[in-house]
């Protein structure tokens, strides 16, 4: 049987905000457990929330960036468990009167097509803490320093039919917020957290099936394989006959596995309510005017600006425009590189190779853009071979030296391109070289001419320490040789 | 001394008759001796207290001086108090120290005023009648001389009478339903509850948030007013409260109250009132005609709805508010837990007594999936008809007049099996926390010996008004001058 694969996202995002959503704590990334959490994030007895209008002001920028309608009135609800890193006892959130209503995304997709995924809403809402469990042989250390960090939860239509297109949107989503800087986006340390709704319906079917939920998918890859996984689960066990359970599953990626967390029937009565302690939020046409006039350039104008100003093509400006912080990078490479041609392909190639077989982002890059750029017009101007390049990058790299002609100078990797040396040069190897030279010019085929170039390129570049610019050494050879 | 009021000892020590220190020891001594009858108080703070006294004495000799500079008085146990145990009257938090002072703790502290210690009260603010604390029952003062171990009301029962016993001539209060009103009525006392937002929450543990309001108790009403001078204001630590100038209350006291309108709430005058208590009731509202005010009947038709909405929304808040003491970061615990839901169950079992289980229990249940429209929201849209029914009375008249209270204080263990007898306790007073107005009750005479409140509504941010009618009537009455015996 054929099957329709019917998938809708929710993603945490949490926001970039100093201090916490409802407290003056800091939300700062890595501090000793529980440093970070004062009376009001301990939930000390008679201490009140009070809303952080930063919080507002990015979910309000969120909302524009993502084409939604911004809710002039938004209420916060308590959502009700019980969690040692849950301090209250209930979750401040929004539930009937989200900050953002209605918006949506354009993808554009590898086939060339745009793909537009709806956004249900995205509300506002407190993180809870981290519950340790391992180091407290048998018992669970509780650390708050999470607890109260804001965050927008977006939950989309379930518009995508594979998981290329659910990557595709959480790439999107991910370029969105570090765009406006309303998010770190580092995924590592859970900045953006992904839940994933799936089910499966015979294909044309108009009648959704019963959605299973992923949680807390942390990375891209392991996004994908998770959706992979679950599609075959549920699809083995509709071909079986079977059907499917609705319920929460946890997706191990190391071991590409899931396990039921709870099913319907285990879920909480969560008895959402308004929070007394906090009144509606009364949103105005300035504050909304405000945030849409500090809007920073989103992705897709990035886009369209990177073919106008750099001359990329679509492919390469899809590419360095959808992460802020590889545009930024890029757009600092090709305002020192000229040749922003030439940049896209070191940042496509060694650079993202590098990143990746090292398992660093851009923002932890030990070279910076500025420096890509130098090297970049030592290649143009032929200061150095592209081999020399390598060396050069590498030096960078590993932080030998900071500046691009320092390296090239330490390390000799300077070309020669003075013909009248180079042509010296020539005479000299030809001569020493009698049999070859006439071999050459005996040869009618201008193919096995060609290669037998090679034979004097060797004794070139010895002769001339590896400077000379193998380029001209080629011109000049066929030239002489040609007579 | 200890029949002096806030503005009597204010002038003592400013004329050098007293310290701050010889006063405070008085009132300790007193405190030592008396309160064995009435157990008034959870804590007594006497060395904190007498240090308070004498940075107070410096604080007047360097010039610096409020008229709260050296004054005794005592927080009821709701208010967080930095590095004095605050226990909300329940064994959940027997041990709790906060490391921090509600905003009303920190601007007596500011004012220089000596807190002597912590009252009783019901556990969590829940109750009519100050016999779920957890530290034991707090006896009235009146009744006591008939051999009688009555009630003081409560939840505010321990402000109320270590007030009425002259141990503390002021003490804070707080009122979710009646919780200052009832109990100030009971002991003859005078206590006032602003308007919601009036005075910060923070620091003050939460029953029901949408209600809970700090409030003042005295035996005058011109004291009430130099409390809430101190306790009035706008706290940025508080997002419902509000951002509202705050007149001195003490200024308009002597207005003459010539034209001022009186309704009588037919519905607060039906036969759950007893005749005695509304003839005393009428018989100040004449007091009031012969200061020149004018008096007509109003209604409040769905005032009867409201112990109805009450009892869904305040526990439906209380249920949520009390979720964090679960034994994980503060407070009792059970021994030896086996793992997390016997950590919860147990704590909770053991650490909360049982009005406080039945609220949690009442609203959960009002809040679960099923119930929720035709309890919770049902009881909103009552609770926008109350206010509605008030705001137009208001169009009319400028204060409401009526009895505090159905009847007097009664006797220990009376109501307590039986839990909506206990809640019909404040069938008067309840209407009013909904609607987010300010309200007092005032000494009015006695019925059997015992006392009995003249409960004044006003109209949101009118306590000046209020106090200013109280005070006028305590020029011509001495109701709130009677000593129990």
């Amino acid at each position: 049987m054929q099957w329709d694969i019917v998938i809708g996202l929710e993603i945490h995002v949490q926001l970039a905000t100093r201090t916490k959503i409802f407290s003056g704590s800091s939300t700062a990334y890595g501090a000793e457990p529980n440093t970070q959490a004062n009376a009001v994030d301990l939930a000390m007895p008679g201490t009140l929330p009070v809303p952080n209008e930063q919080a507002f002001r990015y979910a309000v920028m969120f909302g524009l960036a993502v084409n939604a309608e911004i809710e002039r009135r938004s209420v916060f609800e308590r959502k009700n468990y019980f969690y040692p890193d849950l301090p209250k006892g209930y979750q401040t959130t929004q539930l009937e009167r989200p900050i953002v209503g209605p918006g949506y995304v354009d993808l554009d997709l590898a086939n060339g097509e745009t793909k537009r995924v709806r956004i249900h809403h995205a509300h506002l809402e407190e993180d809870a803490g981290k519950s340790l469990h391992e180091d407290f042989h048998g018992m669970t250390g509780v650390d708050l320093n999470r607890a109260g960090t804001p965050l927008i939860e977006v939950v989309t239509e379930p518009d995508m039919t594979n998981a290329e297109e659910a990557v595709a949107f959480a790439k999107k989503l991910h370029g969105i917020v570090t765009s406006l800087g309303i998010c770190d986006g580092d995924m590592s340390q859970g900045s953006m957290r992904f839940d994933v709704n799936i089910s499966l319906k015979p294909k044309g079917s108009d009648t959704l099936g019963t959605r299973t939920e992923t949680k807390n998918l942390n990375s891209f890859r392991f996004m994908e394989q998770a959706i992979a996984h679950e599609v075959e689960r549920q699809m083995d066990i509709l071909e079986d006959g079977g059907t499917i359970v609705q319920e929460t599953r946890l997706y191990n990626g190391d071991r590409d596995e899931s396990r039921s967390m709870r099913t319907k029937e285990e879920a909480n009565d969560y008895r959402y309510f308004p929070c007394p302690d906090l009144l509606p939020v009364e949103i105005d046409d300035s504050f909304i005017e405000q945030a849409r006039d500090s809007l920073p350039e989103l992705p897709d104008a990035r886009k369209a600006r990177f073919m106008e100003q750099y001359g990329l093509n679509d492919y390469d400006a899809g590419l360095l425009s959808g992460d802020s912080k590889l545009a930024g990078f890029f757009e600092d490479a090709a305002s020192h590189g000229k040749d922003a041609k030439l940049v896209a392909n070191w940042i496509q190639g060694e650079f993202s190779a590098r990143l990746n077989a090292e398992e660093k982002s851009v923002a932890d890059s030990p070279i910076t853009g500025a420096q890509l750029g130098d090297l970049v017009v030592r290649i143009a101007d032929n200061t150095i071979s592209s081999a020399g390049a390598k060396k050069v990058f590498e030096a960078l790299w590993s932080g030998e030296k900071d500046n691009v002609d320092a390296i090239i100078d330490a390390k000799g990797l300077k070309q020669v391109s003075d013909t009248g040396a180079l042509e010296a040069m020539v005479d000299e190897v030809l001569a020493g070289m009698p049999d070859q030279v006439a071999q050459y010019q005996q040869e009618s085929d201008p193919k096995k001419q060609k290669k037998m170039l090679g034979g004097f390129m060797g004794p070139l570049m010895k002769a001339s320490k590896g400077q000379g610019n193998p380029k001209l050494f080629n011109e000049i050879l066929v030239k002489k040789l040609g007579g | 001394m200890h029949n002096k009021s806030v503005a009597e000892l204010s002038r003592e020590l400013e004329s050098g008759q007293v310290s701050s220190v010889e006063l405070t020891q008085q009132f300790l001594d007193r405190i030592k001796r008396e309160d064995g009858k009435y157990n008034s108080f959870i804590t007594v703070t006497e060395e904190q207290a007498l240090a308070d006294a004498q940075a107070a004495d410096a604080q007047r000799a360097a010039g610096n001086v409020t008229p709260w500079t050296g004054i005794p008085f005592a927080h009821k146990d709701i208010f967080c108090t930095n590095g004095v145990r605050t226990t909300c009257g329940s064994k959940m938090l027997e041990n709790f120290v906060p490391p921090y002072d509600a905003t009303v703790t920190a601007n007596f502290r500011q004012a220089g005023a000596v807190c002597l210690g912590k009252t009783n009260m019901d556990e969590f603010a829940m109750g009519s009648s100050t016999e779920s604390s957890y530290f034991g029952a707090t006896t009235n003062p009146w009744g006591l001389g008939q051999g009688e171990k009555r009630v003081p009301g409560g939840s505010s029962g321990g402000s109320a009478a270590a007030v009425a016993a002259r141990l503390v001539p002021a003490a804070t209060a707080t009122d979710t339903g009646g919780s200052i009103r009832q109990p100030a009525a009971l002991c003859g006392v005078t206590g006032l509850k602003p308007t919601y937002g009036r005075v910060s929450r923070y620091g003050m543990i939460a029953f029901a948030s949408s209600l809970d309001q700090g409030g003042t108790m005295a035996r005058t009403a011109e004291d009430n007013a130099l409390m809430l001078n101190v306790m009035a204001g706008f706290d940025p630590k508080d997002s419902t409260s509000l951002d509202r100038e705050v007149p001195d209350y003490t200024v308009t006291l002597n207005e003459p109250l010539k034209g001022l309108k009186i309704g009588l709430p037919k519905e607060y005058f039906s036969d759950q009132l007893s005749p005695a208590m509304e003839q005393q009731v009428r018989n100040a509202v004449r007091e009031y005609e012969k200061l020149g005010a004018t008096v007509k009947e109003v209604s409040l038709p769905n005032a009867k709805l409201a112990i109805a909405a009450y009892y869904v929304i305040a526990p439906a808040e209380a249920s949520a508010n009390l979720s964090r003491f679960d034994g994980v970061r503060y407070g009792y615990r059970c021994e030896d837990p086996k793992d997390l839901m016997d950590l919860y169950t147990r704590t909770r079992a053991e650490g909360f007594g049982t009005e406080v289980k039945r609220r949690i229990l009442v609203g959960t249940y009002a809040l679960s999936a099923g119930y929720f429209d035709a309890y919770y929201l049902k009881a909103q849209k009552v609770r926008r008809l109350i206010q509605q029914d008030f705001i137009n009375a208001f169009e009319e008249v400028d204060v409401l007049m009526s009895p505090t209270t159905p009847s007097p204080a009664f006797i220990q263990g009376e109501k307590t099996s039986d839990p909506v007898t206990m809640y019909l306790e404040d069938v008067f007073t309840i209407a009013i926390n909904l609607a987010g107005i300010p309200a007092m009750s005032v000494p009015a005479g006695f019925v059997d010996g015992l006392p009995v409140g003249l409960q004044i509504i006003g109209d949101y941010f009118s306590e000046a008004r209020l106090l200013n009618a109280a005070h006028q009537f305590q020029q011509v009455t001495d109701w709130h001058q009677r000593e129990p015996q």
